[in-house]
């Protein structure tokens, strides 16, 4: 809540009022209200919107920067909106640290000093601090820079920097504020693969905040979608693609590329009819003739994919008393659950055998035949219209 | 139509010589203290030997401006010319009472700019007291500072301080308003103490527009402590005030000189400690 009388805003809120209706009531500007939901450790969540949508405010009541008017944010089971000023700066120097639209570095000082800047407000004796900061530039590919000063690094460099400083503390979590937003989309790009590798290794708790979609589709473990100081949506990027939950989100989310974002566990079938290893030739023929197929997987009983049966091959094994296991093809596409849609389509011209999606564990857990990539295309299509 | 004349000057008039009265005592003792250390502080600039001062002048304006010998030669240069026109004493006299000014207005007025730079509310009660310091011509202050503190330095380098002093307080409040509000978050995000984020932060971030005023307030020292001595402040200006009373414009004429020398060579040096 912003202006100088909260509570009377607070009190047509929970009355349900909208942002506009209390503005020209009270003439408090409500920045969020109703934002409930919780973050998990070690995952990507991010807080998307248009600019105004109160995604940065909500971002800076994580740590207080601003302080919100009513309600509770724990972490780790503390309430972060009731802990006095020394504990709070403890949390802010231990246990959420944040990086910047801008980057927000210190012009005065080298970029060995803005990284240790943390741990120098921690405290930390000067030889600690070095040794600690000359790690993490080097972890973020900024190693020889450190006597540089901010001004002679280009952007993507300098929030390389900025990343750094905030990892030099070695946080529990992160709060990214539109971190990338001010980079060009190459650099963004490199910049975004560099988060998830470095993801990948830290298994930090990262809050970002973009307006970008398809820079949070490609981050989010999962999205919170933000809409006038509301959280409109909340899930994965699939749910939020594939389910919007209203028409405000469907809109926004009508410009994405779902070729890109759509995977083939988005358009496979379950794996029906199935043939089991151990069966007869004549099952698995009378199986292809109910489901009017040419083709056929073979399994065992733990659904593990063995391989193709063909119909013709099926036909000539039965008349030379063959078993199953011998006459099977493997020249067949497989693929994993999580291969995007894009790539489907370029495996999909080269054969005309159906794809089979295998799990991690080696699992048949769908099939995909290229009708069902040009019905998912169709859909897209029709969405984005 | 008549509106009954409100005696402001009484007034003021009133509350100086009320002040003067009961507190005539510390103010004296205040007046000695400063005195004193005025003339401790010629009297050890005096002590260097005059090529050995020039020597220095032209070692720092080498050094301050990372290595522009034209400077540095300038200065040199400068400082002989007022060695040659028999003016070193009075301009070391000008030179200490200048120091001893803007120091002193800058130790008194920094710390207040930062004050105004961080609260809203004594912003509002400091600023139309400059604007008062600002534009009230500088002879009226010297009337109060003779009765205060009597003739010669110490009322001229209070006048001083109290002209100079200003813009001092303007530049720093400035200068802490334009740190940027992300780098004040960062500050803040990374659980920085007020005093730290204070000096590490904002005063670094500031300095550029906070030494634009450090500058400002020697220049503005250097000619009130001319005006100054109409009120018996001694030094160049005193030589100038002389030269207008005898028609002399051959000494007028020199001290001037003198003046703008120093002003030159205090103005430049100053400028090249501001960060780029």
């Amino acid at each position: 809540m912003f202006g100088k009388h909260p509570k009377k805003a607070l009190f047509y809120v929970e009355k349900g009022l909208s942002k506009t209706e209390i503005f020209n009531k009270t003439g408090q500007t409500v920045g969020l209200y109703n934002a409930s939901f919780e973050i998990y450790e070690g995952e990507i969540f991010v807080l998307m919107g248009l600019s105004g949508s109160g995604k940065s405010t909500l971002l800076r009541c994580l740590n207080r920067l601003i302080e919100p008017t009513s309600g509770n944010i724990l972490i780790d089971g503390e309430d972060v909106t009731a802990v006095d000023k020394d504990r709070l700066r403890e949390i802010r120097e231990r246990k959420i640290s944040m990086v910047f639209q801008n980057f927000a570095l210190l012009p005065h000082r080298t970029i060995i000093d803005n990284v240790a800047y943390g741990l120098e407000i921690q405290g930390i004796a000067k030889d600690e601090r070095y040794r600690i900061a000359e790690e993490v530039i080097e972890r973020v590919g900024l190693k020889g820079h450190e006597k540089s000063k901010p001004s002679q690094l280009s952007g993507g460099m300098q929030q390389r920097v900025g990343l750094a400083r905030a990892l030099a503390t070695d946080p529990d979590i992160l709060l990214m504020d539109e971190a990338f937003s001010a980079l060009d989309p190459l650099i963004r790009s490199d910049m975004q693969d560099e988060l998830l590798e470095l993801e990948e290794n830290m298994q930090k708790t990262i809050v970002f905040v973009s307006h970008d979609l398809d820079e949070a589709l490609k981050l989010g473990d999962r999205i919170a979608l933000m809409k006038d100081g509301v959280i409109a949506q909340i899930g994965t990027p699939e749910e939020i693609l594939t389910n919007p939950a209203d028409d405000y989100v469907s809109r926004f989310v009508a410009g994405v590329d779902k070729t890109k974002i759509l995977t083939a566990e988005n358009v496979m079938k379950r794996p029906d009819p199935v043939v089991s290893i151990r069966s007869g030739i004549e099952v698995a023929l009378k199986l292809m003739e109910i489901h009017g197929r040419s083709s056929i997987f073979v399994v065992d009983a733990n659904k593990r994919l063995h391989g193709l049966l063909m119909v013709d091959d099926a036909v000539k094994g039965l008349k030379e008393k063959k078993q199953i296991s011998e006459i099977l093809t493997k020249n067949f596409p497989i693929t994993s659950p999580e291969t995007p849609l894009q790539d489907l389509i370029s495996i999909s011209v080269k054969t005309d055998k159906p794809i089979a999606v295998v799990n991690a564990n080696e699992k048949l857990v769908g099939t995909i035949v290229r009708g069902s990539i040009l019905s998912a295309l169709k859909k897209v299509e029709e969405d984005e219209k | 139509m008549t509106i009954p004349r409100i005696p402001l000057g009484d007034f003021v008039e009133e509350a100086v010589y009320w002040t003067n009265d009961h507190l005539g005592f510390y103010l004296d003792a205040f007046s000695d203290i400063l005195g004193y250390l005025l003339l401790i502080m010629k009297n050890g600039l005096l002590l260097i030997p005059e090529p050995l001062f020039i020597l220095l002048i032209a070692a720092i304006a080498y050094l301050v401006s990372n290595k522009d010998w034209k400077l540095s030669i300038g200065s040199a240069v400068g400082f002989i010319l007022i060695l040659s026109m028999d003016l070193w004493e009075l301009s070391i006299e000008t030179l200490a009472l200048v120091i001893a000014s803007a120091g002193m207005a800058l130790v008194i007025g920094i710390p207040i700019g930062i004050l105004c730079g961080k609260n809203d509310h004594i912003l509002h009660i400091v600023k139309p007291i400059l604007d008062l310091m600002q534009t009230m011509p500088s002879f009226v202050y010297l009337i109060p500072a003779v009765i205060f503190f009597g003739l010669g330095n110490v009322p001229g380098m209070i006048a001083t301080v109290v002209f100079a002093m200003p813009p001092t307080i303007r530049l720093t409040n400035l200068g802490i308003r334009e740190v940027p509000k992300e780098l004040v978050e960062v500050a803040d995000a990374f659980g920085s103490t007020p005093w730290q984020k204070l000096v590490k932060v904002e005063i670094p971030v500031a300095l550029k527009t906070i030494m634009a005023g450090v500058n400002q307030c020697i220049m503005l020292s250097l000619s009130m402590v001319v005006v100054a001595s109409m009120i018996g402040a001694r030094g160049l200006g005193y030589q100038v005030l002389i030269g207008i009373q005898r028609v002399d414009i051959a000494a007028g004429f020199e001290a001037g000189i003198g003046i703008v020398i120093i002003a030159i060579v205090l103005d430049r040096i100053t400028q090249h400690l501001t960060p780029k």
